[in-house]
């Protein structure tokens, strides 16, 4: 009996549940004039054109040496926006984390920058900083600088309070002052998961390189906005083909040593 | 055996305090070859026409404007709210669909239900299409496809799908093995196991990664807007700072943006706590 | 004057219960004191009010020429490298190695800087090796603690009070978590410490008869309330009646054995 009922229950909620999803889909599609089965009928279209233009041809090959130029400068951009985001966010996260926070109001502020450079999103940063920076590699350095800010700090507290407060307790009762206890049994604890998130930025901020380079015209982005704006689509596909070999490369270093590490 | 024979020292004769073992090495490698990347970045930025003491002004200058007069010039409320929704709606989109998709595909993809050339050719295609940037995906859709909502919505759904693939499949594999293992015995066949054991023990944590990707998605979507002139409120964002230079509408729709953006990841923590009580998902 | 004084002390936490009435006692130079009493006795948090890891509420502490419960920054830094604290969980840092956790130990004696660089004398260096050896887990030196069996880790952590220099140290549970033999072990060098360096101990226990065959000197302790203090051997099983409330014989025995 009483399983009937909870069967049925079940059973609504999953109707419920159902129908709210279509509701959504369907109000979705009307507001942003998406055709469902236009959509699947282009597709097919849509990678036949794909494969008979995007390739590599011995012409676009010569425009390898300007592409990887720009694309070392955009890795290298993302690298420096990572590492610096990290110096900062180490000084937020400590001072966030339930665990090092010394002061309620410093936590709250610490979580407030992170809460709001993180929430607006990178492309806003990007157009709000082009305004006065105008386009240079220091826009899209900074652009990606915010949004790393904001996500590490929120890691950075999470695996801040998962370090176990036991030898923080230990180091205090010898008489170790608060910047030697992080610094002593906070940081040794927690580096193997800040560096994995680190690594983990650094893909991500690869990838939202292009992005922040199409619009501050600079790096791969650039390049990409070029080649795609004068229909030269062999070189599209090239620079697509370098990012995403630089990508997986990255992300295969990221997980061996993830692997050792953690 | 002598006393010292413990102790080591470093060639000047101090001892070592450090246990010098592989991770420590890779770890502090891994910092130093960092930092000195970053040093060479500083030293190649292209400074074009930059000028730092007066940037740095005029930054906060603008951003004074943007955040403590913001208001509308070019359009209404309504029409703000109309943009939103366009945003909200292709996110909406690239999810559901990126989910369902990715469902049959993480089922594949999953090692304790599939077969492992199966397993690994999905895994492969996915890092691919994972590893190109979602704004090329759209920009290559707007001229394979032609420019409009269709175009964004494909772009956007191959990285969701490439993202919910992974994080389905793995909470498919965490399934646990008995279950699956009594179910074939009684004679059950692939889509029972699926049905009766592997749905109903994930689908609380498919639910959570489909929302966080929503979440993303949402910021997608307005990067979408600005960069590959997918509409809604990201090519509003883009108007009103790229042409107009109005930054007090810049300021309204990154505020309408942010609280948005704060709403949805209040929500998905939400989720997250209930559902992942002790896992850090990213 | 006694090493160290505790009068009338009094500590209340948050939600208002109070875990410590009334406790006054002293303690000499050298002495080997054990508490003992039921979990939620009150235990750990009468040791950490002796170096002040818990704030104290009323009455006083005074420790050599400390008064525990007035100092400054400073002064409060100084008390704590003259105390050294075993826990029961070792509380290592899991990732370092043994050298390195040994040497936290001198933390207290350095300025922030030289703390966090890791600046530590080669004389420091030589006594923590020394201090390893006489524990005998020298070999072990260069291996991360989380690699150490827990009696081995126990012996870090007393490697590290011991390069403190203390003159007390100050043990919670330090058994606890060990099987018997390990358990021994760490007894017999907590004992030794105290015989050979003159170190006063201060050891909280469970076991009645652990207590009763190492310390000098036991003190009782019942919600927070003193209720026996007096040499080991005057330890009677109506004390013990008293201390753990127990009437009946087989949950005597079942604290005793």
């Amino acid at each position: 009996m009483n399983e009937k009922v909870m069967r049925n229950q079940r059973k609504k909620q999953t109707i419920i549940f159902s129908v709210i999803i279509i509701v959504l889909t369907y109000l979705s599609a009307n507001i942003t004039g998406f055709n469902i089965l236009h959509g699947i009928a282009t597709l097919p279209e849509a990678i036949v054109w794909i494969f008979s233009n995007l390739y590599i041809t011995q012409e676009s090959l010569e425009k390898l040496p300007t592409i990887l130029e720009k694309l070392i400068e955009t890795i290298l951009m993302s690298i420096a926006a990572t590492t610096t985001a990290t110096v900062v966010s180490i000084f937020l996260g400590l001072m966030g984390s339930k665990t090092t926070g010394t002061n309620g109001v410093m936590g709250v502020f610490a979580r407030f920058i992170a809460s709001v450079s993180r929430n607006i999103p990178v492309v806003a940063w990007a157009l709000i900083l082009l305004l006065s920076f105008g386009q240079n590699s220091v826009t899209g350095y900074l652009a990606l600088f915010v949004g790393s800010v904001g996500f590490l700090t929120r890691a950075f507290i999470e695996s801040i309070d998962e370090a176990s407060l036991s030898a923080v307790e230990a180091l205090r009762a010898t008489g170790a002052t608060y910047f030697q206890i992080v610094y002593k049994a906070v940081i040794p604890q927690c580096l193997p998961q800040m560096i994995s998130w680190i690594l983990f930025m650094i893909e991500t901020n690869i990838r939202n390189a292009t992005l922040v380079g199409i619009l501050t015209g600079t790096g791969i982005g650039f390049s990409f906005d070029l080649y795609y704006k004068t229909l030269n689509y062999n070189a599209v596909a090239l620079v697509t083909f370098s990012i995403v070999i630089a990508v997986i490369m990255i992300e295969l270093i990221s997980n061996h040593i993830r692997k050792v590490i953690l | 055996m002598e006393a010292t024979t413990y102790i080591k020292r470093t060639h000047d004769g101090r001892i070592t305090i450090k246990s010098g073992n592989k991770v420590e090495r890779v770890m502090s490698g891994t910092l130093t070859v960092l930092t000195a990347l970053t040093i060479m970045a500083f030293i190649f930025f292209d400074y074009t026409g930059l000028d730092l003491g007066e940037a740095f002004p005029a930054t906060v200058y603008n951003l004074k404007t943007m955040f403590l007069e913001p208001t509308l010039s070019h359009f209404s409320w309504g029409e703000a709210f109309y943009q939103v929704g366009i945003t909200l709606g292709l996110a909406f989109l690239a999810t559901i669909l990126g989910a369902v998709i990715a469902f049959f595909l993480a089922l594949m993809a999953a090692t304790n239900l599939s077969k492992e050339w199966v397993s690994k050719t999905i895994r492969i295609v996915v890092a691919f299409i994972r590893a190109v940037p979602t704004v090329l995906w759209v920009l290559i859709f707007a001229i394979a496809a032609g420019l409009g909502s269709e175009a964004a919505v494909l772009g956007m759904l191959f990285h969701s799908i490439a993202y919910l693939v992974k994080a389905f499949s793995e909470s498919f594999e965490e399934v646990d093995q008995g279950i699956l293992e009594a179910l074939r015995a009684t004679g059950a066949n692939w889509w029972h196991i699926v049905t009766h054991a592997v749905l109903p023990s994930t689908f609380t944590y498919l639910l959570s990664w489909t929302f966080l990707r929503f979440e993303i998605n949402f910021a997608v979507a307005v990067a979408m807007g600005a960069a590959a002139g997918a509409g809604g409120i990201g090519f509003e964002l883009f108007m009103a700072s790229g042409f107009y230079f109005d930054l007090r509408e810049v300021g309204f729709i990154t505020y309408m943006i942010l609280v948005l953006a704060i709403v949805l990841e209040i929500m998905s923590t939400r989720l997250k706590n209930r559902y992942f009580p002790d896992s850090s998902a990213n | 004057m006694s090493l160290l004084t505790v009068e009338e002390l009094g500590k209340t936490y948050n939600s208002g219960t109070k875990v410590l009435k009334n406790v006054s006692f002293k303690v000499e130079a050298g002495e080997f004191v054990s508490i003992i009493g039921p979990s939620g006795a009150g235990k750990s948090t009468l040791l950490r009010c002796i170096n002040r890891m818990v704030e104290i509420d009323e009455g006083k502490v005074h420790f050599d020429h400390f008064d525990v419960g007035n100092l400054n920054k400073k002064d409060l830094r100084l008390l704590r490298t003259n105390i050294g604290m075993i826990f029961q969980h070792y509380n290592l840092v899991p990732r370092l190695s043994v050298i390195e956790n040994v040497l936290h130990g001198r933390l207290g004696y350095k300025t922030t800087l030289q703390g966090v660089l890791g600046k530590f004398t080669e004389l420091e260096k030589e006594r923590a090796f020394f201090l390893l050896k006489k524990l005998g887990i020298e070999e072990h030196a260069y291996k991360r603690c989380d690699q150490l069996s827990g009696g081995q880790q126990q012996r870090v952590g007393i490697a590290r009070s011991l390069i403190q220099e203390p003159k007390i140290i100050l043990c919670d549970e330090p058994i606890a978590s060990l099987d018997p033999n390990a358990s021994k072990v760490i007894m017999d060098h907590l004992k030794s410490i105290t015989l050979e360096l003159n170190i006063t101990c201060i050891v909280n226990l469970h076991q009645v008869e652990i207590a009763r065959s190492y310390s000098d000197r036991i003190i009782g302790l019942k919600k927070g309330e003193v209720v026996f203090d007096g040499p080991s051997h005057r330890l009677t099983t109506d004390n013990i009646d008293i201390i753990y409330g127990t009437e009946n014989r087989e949950t005597r025995e079942l604290i005793t054995v």
